[in-house]
């Protein structure tokens, strides 16, 4: 048998297992629209835990982390410093959103802007923009699986194929699954993933140096300055370090999909003791910087870094066990994949058509708009990931700046009773439009900050001055919450 | 809504202070703690000392959070 056929075998079974668990996931049950955007809120902590870690590990933080220790090197310490502050941050958050979310029912993020400032406009905004950044964010994941699978099954699938295949079956759980199908392929997805980095980050290592220890000793003599900011690069230093752990804790779980995922929780405790565990996970990143680390001085001048660690897995294993990595890295785009088609469908039916264009619409007919849409935006990713553009590139590598804009909405919406609808509107056109601008203009870092932290500076002092000019307003949550707890 | 207390806020800027703004002192190779530079050691161990941060800020913001519980299963 030829490795090309072993390997290619292997990454078949996985995603056939993991497709037959997605379409189980949902068959017994009754998707509505509640149940199929957010499980019906029934999820406990171990399947909140898989399904945020689904969410959060996708293939760019897989292969983006070995490909940037590989290429950048220190800078690429930055994931190890916001992935546990972001949780840090989201003690303080999500519980509160899941309560609001089981009051009033919301099922989106825009849900949450519709409700607290009580303009469906906003709302219909904020779905816009978040759907404009997560379709290059899905556009990635395809292309990095279409990366994978060619690289683990030696070619013998072409990057094209791979990504149509996969793309079909991630719709059709998405489809008859909803949240729940994702949750369950995030479980096989998890440990698959759990184990293979575990193994390759300190098996090569081991392999090649005789352990970590070998492998940085040979580093500290071959390329000292790899190992301290701002590494290869002229200018991912110190300040941009800081800009750009402060933007992605704060901004990580503005991601429109992580409101979804936080409704599916059984209870705001499951998501506060989430929160305190999920650091745990990022324990696997040191491990992919290890790999990427190692390639620098095993396979010195690859062209494109993302490629490292593939590479070296391919080099050192046996077929099988490439195949193995092949799969999990296929599972690791559409988990995240199918929550982003989800939420972006949803958005758009729920937010944007219903109440701007056919407000007579009854749930049922917002799910099925919602269920075309899986297909359109499906097919649009697809188109743009096969035809793709080196612009969208640029701008997606920092989609998460342009999330970040809803921080102060949702913040101070929950704990503040003095922002004001006006102020956010304006907060999050202000923030988006010095983003896009800073990031298509390359800027990005500017002045040693990242792009988005500045955008993010000038949303937050622009809601504070129109916070104050603009009347007080009656409503939110705060008042609701404590006229309803005296009930 | 509530805001949180002032003891889980204060539990949570430990570990924005360790890993976050004060990168300019930890970001060295010398000493090299358990085969691993200073900063990755660094950045690994506080990885390890953030969840025993929040799990004291849960600790105090666990009992202030009354729980309602779910009447209906919140199907409509």
């Amino acid at each position: 048998m030829n490795s090309s056929f072993v390997a290619l075998a292997f990454i078949a079974v996985i995603v056939s297992v993991g497709a037959f668990i997605g379409f189980y996931a949902g068959t017994r049950r009754k998707m509505d629209l509640e149940q199929w955007t957010v499980g019906d809120r029934g999820f406990g902590m171990l399947l909140v835990w898989l399904l945020m870690a689904g969410e959060v590990y996708t293939t760019f933080t897989f292969l983006g982390a070995s490909g940037w220790a590989y290429s950048k090197g220190a800078p690429v310490l930055y994931v190890l410093g916001y992935q546990p502050l972001m949780y840090v941050v989201s003690f303080f958050i999500l519980p509160q959103v899941w309560e609001v979310g089981r009051k009033y029912r919301l099922q989106t993020q825009a849900d949450f802007f519709h409700v607290r400032y009580n303009n469906k406009y906003l709302a219909a905004f904020v779905a816009l923009v978040g759907i404009i950044f997560i379709v290059p964010y899905l556009q990635l994941q395809l292309m990095g699986l279409g990366m994978i699978v060619e690289v683990a099954s030696y070619g013998a699938i072409q990057r094209t194929p791979a990504m149509i295949i996969s793309f079909v079956i991630v719709a059709a759980f998405v489809l008859t699954s909803g949240i729940r199908g994702v949750a369950w392929v995030s479980v096989l997805k998890d440990l698959l993933l759990l184990f293979s980095a575990v193994f390759v980050g300190l098996a090569i290592p081991y392999i090649y140096f005789g352990g970590i220890g070998g492998m940085f000793a040979e580093l500290v003599r071959a390329k000292p300055a790899h190992l301290v900011m701002p590494g290869a690069t002229t200018n991912l230093g110190h300040s941009w370090y800081i800009s750009t752990v402060v933007l992605v804790a704060f901004g990580f779980y503005m991601w429109p999909q992580f409101f979804g995922a936080s409704f599916s929780a059984k209870s705001s405790d499951t998501l506060r003791r989430n929160a305190v565990v999920m650091p745990f996970y990022s324990i696997t990143m040191p491990l992919m910087f290890f790999i990427g680390l190692a390639a620098t001085l095993i396979v010195p001048g690859l062209t494109n870094g993302d490629l490292s660690m593939l590479t070296m897995v391919r080099k050192t294993f046996p077929a099988w066990f490439l195949g193995l990595i092949g799969g999990a890295g296929a599972l690791t785009a559409m988990v995240p994949a199918g929550v982003m088609i989800l939420t972006a469908a949803t958005l758009f039916a729920k937010n944007m058509c219903r109440p701007i264009l056919w407000p007579g619409m009854t749930d049922q007919q917002v799910a099925k708009l919602a269920k075309i849409t899986v297909l359109v935006i499906t097919v649009a990713a697809l188109c743009s990931a096969i035809y793709s553009s080196p612009t969208l590139v640029a701008l997606l590598l920092v989609g998460y700046g342009g999330v970040a804009q809803f921080f102060p909405g949702v913040v101070l919406g929950l704990y503040s009773n003095h922002v004001t609808m006006p102020s956010v509107f304006a907060g999050v056109v202000t923030g988006v439009t010095v983003f896009v601008a800073l990031a298509l203009s390359k800027h990005d870092p500017a002045m040693g900050l990242n792009a988005g932290f500045i955008a993010l500076c000038c949303n937050v002092a622009i809601v504070a001055a129109v916070s104050l000019l603009t009347p007080a307003q009656r409503g939110g949550f705060g008042e609701q919450s404590r006229a309803s707890t005296g009930v | 809504m509530r805001k949180p207390s002032v003891g889980a806020i204060l539990l949570a800027l430990i570990p924005f202070v360790a890993m976050c703004f004060s990168v300019s002192l930890w970001d060295r190779i010398a000493p090299m703690v358990l085969g691993l530079p200073f900063n990755f050691f660094w950045l690994i161990t506080w990885l390890l000392l953030t969840p025993l941060c929040m799990w004291g800020a849960y600790q105090l913001e666990a009992p202030r959070a009354s729980e309602p519980h779910r009447e209906d299963g919140g199907r409509p």
